[in-house]
């Protein structure tokens, strides 16, 4: 018990400093979420943290790190069906991989409130690409709130459970990157009594009330559209609908000005406000869709000219322009122009530059900096001293350098990732997790030297024990029923060790029933060898073995995650003398 | 408690390299600038903290603070944890007439290992910082009892030099009390005083 987890659970209002990721925590004991779902991935992993924190017997939920995001969400839909409220949380593209069960849960009456929150990524700080997750919400019927700020981020969490189990439909949370992890003074309001009564009520109406499948779905949907309807009204009356006006609204060169925005980039233009001192106002949006678009129609009728900013995709810009059109809305709807403005974060300095080609009366161009003179070199992140990935690269790399030049490597996501730069440039594929034995099977189509003799190539994948139960075991089932011609190197550290260490369901925290060996066994692979990571002789053996073996064959570099292990050590002898570094 | 003072700001950017242990610094500093009275606000910018990639973190204190985030050129104070990660702060970050304050150690990225980048020395930061009119701030000790207390020395310093206006060595004592852990407090608390205490000039 800690202060910090103390505080988590205190029953007084009370003020102080929290981050973006901790203060969803207070959010979700505060609302009575009883049911917790997620899988590891920056920017989220904190939200865990903050969970795991409160101790077991004290905590009002359950808090459990499923699989993968598909089963996280599966796994909080149905608590909710089942009465209680949840909530789920991953990193942008866990989305994607929870996408099938998600697009249809908006269409189910969530009777007890769900809540989906969703680590967005502008700037690709930590993913792999910097996917808008605003479509999808859309693309789903799921209302999403989008804060801008820690203090935002804990009021719009109680919202959207509210809002959920008001409608019993999904709420989206859209968190950004640098929500997650800002740190500010909070204002927390006392706890609330919840009975947390754990009898389970799925109760559906019908029996067809959770069956979304042909003409059953019709109806479905005409609930859920009558619900948005709603939910769009209330939109329009919400707190976080606001209007600010730091500067007065008196018009400039005889037009009245204004911006459109949300989250993280409003906050940027304020901050451009205030320094320029402009009378210009911010119709700032916090639940995003369904937009309010009467707030947004007045609020456009009110100007002559408004700035419509969003960051990354064009997502309010065409429901916005196509609502103007039908309103005969004369304002000049302006939004941004360059393909460099669709990526990235907006942060104040950029959005003074947007403003600047804008309005330059208002916010005097600013010179760019002359490029510093001073070369500096780059550091990108390594794989920890003493690694076990390092060695089976290692081994690897020299084996492919001296007896298979040709080989085509193919990464998966983990720490093992970053064997794809130097000095192992191992892995030089990488879509997203569990990709790699699918993407490989491609590869070795017509790839034999019954084809084209000496011009074939051996293929080899890698992949981390997480990755492997999270996503990889549909494509390593398929590549060993169709026999593909790959060799697999399973890179076991028993941790999920690139996002902080969360446990894994292979062996490791969970026990030692998932035995790797056994379950590739039983998915149909023959050819499966086992060698620890620090043995390169012994790897190397089993390479040669493996690639001259025809079929799918699987070498398993065994190595715990060495930074896991001495901080276990470390703290295990009580020797830690010294601050140990917050991960 | 200071005095706020409406139009008094500062920009503070913290980096070094992951695993040093910046997380520490960045919350002791936005504990101890609060406990002071400055209204502050603060955000790591780092995407994988781990595995020896930057790590930075920006903290913003003063009476008009909208965002946590720090322009290019607008770091009023730095304080790194690593000499290469120093000059890049320095190039990148500061401001004319800027301080930095930075621990004097190595951690070479693969570049230099492969002999295709420079690495940096002291020289260098000087050269840096003097370019943009600032001071600069070397701390090393040599018998430092554990790489990862390089943090508290450089809050040490940061007291001795009165870095942050209201910021006192009592101020950021009470935080190391607060964060730090039990079993390694002493030891921190220890490096931290001699690092206060001591006259600028003579460590290192
Ligand atoms: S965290 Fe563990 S698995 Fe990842 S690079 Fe470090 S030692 Fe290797």
């Amino acid at each position: 018990m800690s202060a910090f987890s103390d505080s988590l659970i205190q029953k007084e209002a009370w003020s102080g400093l929290m981050m973006g990721n901790h203060a969803l925590v207070r959010a979700m004991i505060e609302s009575g979420v009883m049911v917790v779902s997620a899988y590891p991935g920056s920017p989220t992993p904190e939200i865990g943290e903050a969970l795991l924190s409160v101790p077991e017997e004290q905590r009002p939920y359950h808090f459990e790190y499923s699989t993968n995001e598909k089963v996280a969400i599966e796994t909080a839909f149905g608590a909710s069906i089942n009465g209680h409220l949840s909530a789920c949380f991953f990193k942008s593209v866990g989305l994607n991989v929870a996408l099938d069960s998600y697009v249809q849960m908006p269409l189910l009456e969530l009777t007890g409130g769900m809540v989906v929150i969703l680590g967005d990524d502008p700037g690709a700080n930590s993913s792999q690409n910097e996917q808008d997750n605003r479509h999808i919400a859309r693309r789903a019927y799921s209302p999403m709130f989008e804060p801008g700020t820690p203090a935002e981020a804990y009021r719009m969490f109680k919202a959207a459970a509210a809002l959920s189990q008001k409608y019993k439909i999904l709420v989206t949370l859209r968190m950004t990157t640098h929500v997650c992890h800002a740190r500010e003074v909070i204002r927390f309001d006392a706890l609330p009594q919840h009975d947390y009564d754990w009898t389970p009520r799925y109760n559906p109406p019908h029996y067809l009330a959770y069956w979304p499948i042909t003409s059953n779905v019709f109806p479905l949907k005409r609930k859920t559209f009558a619900k948005l309807a709603a939910i769009e009204k209330d939109a329009c009356s919400s707190e976080f609908t606001e209007e600010w006006a730091p500067n007065g609204k008196a018009p400039i060169g005889g037009r009245r000005l204004g911006l459109i925005s949300f989250g993280i980039p409003a906050y940027s233009l304020l901050e451009n406000l205030d320094e320029s001192g402009a009378s210009i106002d911010i119709l700032k949006l916090g639940i995003t869709y369904p937009l309010p678009m009467e707030r947004i129609l007045n609020f456009l009728r009110e100007h002559d000219d408004v700035l419509l900013l969003e960051e990354l995709d064009r997502v309010f810009e065409p429901e916005i322009k196509s609502a103007c059109f039908d309103a005969g809305i004369t304002c000049k709807l302006h939004t941004r122009t360059e393909v460099e403005h669709l990526m990235g974060e907006f942060v104040p300095h950029r959005t003074w530059a947007l403003l600047s080609a804008l309005w330059p009366e208002a916010f005097a161009p600013r010179m760019a900096a002359a490029p510093a003179q001073e070369k500096v070199a780059p550091r990108v992140a390594q794989m920890c001293p003493g690694c076990g990935h390092r060695s089976a690269f290692h081994a690897v790399r020299e084996l492919i350098e001296q007896e298979y030049p040709g080989a085509i490597t193919v990464a998966d996501i983990g720490c093992h990732t970053l064997g794809s730069l130097e000095p192992y440039n191992m892995g030089t594929v990488l879509l997203c997790m569990g990709h790699s034995n699918g993407t490989a099977a491609g590869m070795t189509i017509g790839n034999s030297v019954e084809k084209v003799g000496d011009k074939a190539r051996p293929v080899i994948t890698f992949i981390g024990d997480s990755t492997l139960f999270h996503a990889g075991l549909p494509a390593i089932i398929n590549a060993a029923i169709y026999n593909h011609n790959i060799t697999l190197v399973v890179m076991e550290n028993y941790t999920t060790a690139m996002t902080g260490h969360q446990p894994t369901h292979a062996n490791g925290e969970y026990g030692d029933k998932l035995n790797i060996p056994d379950v590739l066994e039983k998915c149909g692979v023959e050819f499966i060898r086992s060698v620890p990571a620090y043995q390169q002789d012994a790897i190397k053996d089993a390479l040669r073995e493996a690639i001259a073996n025809p079929g799918f064959s699987v070498v398993i570099a065994k190595h715990p995650c060495m930074l896991k292990f001495l901080r276990e050590k470390a703290r295990k002898l009580a020797r830690q003398k010294v601050m140990a570094p917050r991960s | 408690m200071a005095d706020v003072n409406a139009k008094f700001s500062m920009n503070i950017y913290l980096c070094g390299v992951g695993g040093q242990g910046i997380g520490l610094l960045s919350e002791v500093l936005i504990r101890s600038c609060m406990e002071a009275g400055h209204p502050v606000k603060g955000v790591d910018t780092h995407g994988l903290a781990q595995r020896g990639g930057i790590v930075a973190s920006q903290v913003k204190i003063g009476a008009r603070l909208f965002t946590p985030r720090i322009p290019p050129g607008e770091a009023d104070l730095i304080v790194a944890l690593e000499r290469l990660e120093a000059y890049r702060g320095i190039v990148a970050m500061l401001k004319e007439g800027g301080t930095v304050v930075y621990y004097d150690t190595e951690y070479q990225p693969i570049g230099v290992r492969m002999g295709r980048d420079q690495y940096p020395a002291a020289e260098e930061l000087e050269a840096a910082v003097a370019a943009r009119g600032g001071r600069l701030e070397r701390v090393h000790l040599e018998d430092l009892p554990d790489p990862r207390m390089q943090n508290t020395a450089l809050l040490g310093r940061l007291s001795s030099l009165g870095a942050i206006p209201g910021v006192s060595a009592e101020i950021i004592e009470n935080n190391l009390r607060a964060v730090v852990s039990p079993a390694a407090l002493e030891a921190n608390l220890e490096v931290f005083r001699r690092c206060s205490h001591a006259p600028v000039a003579s460590q290192g």
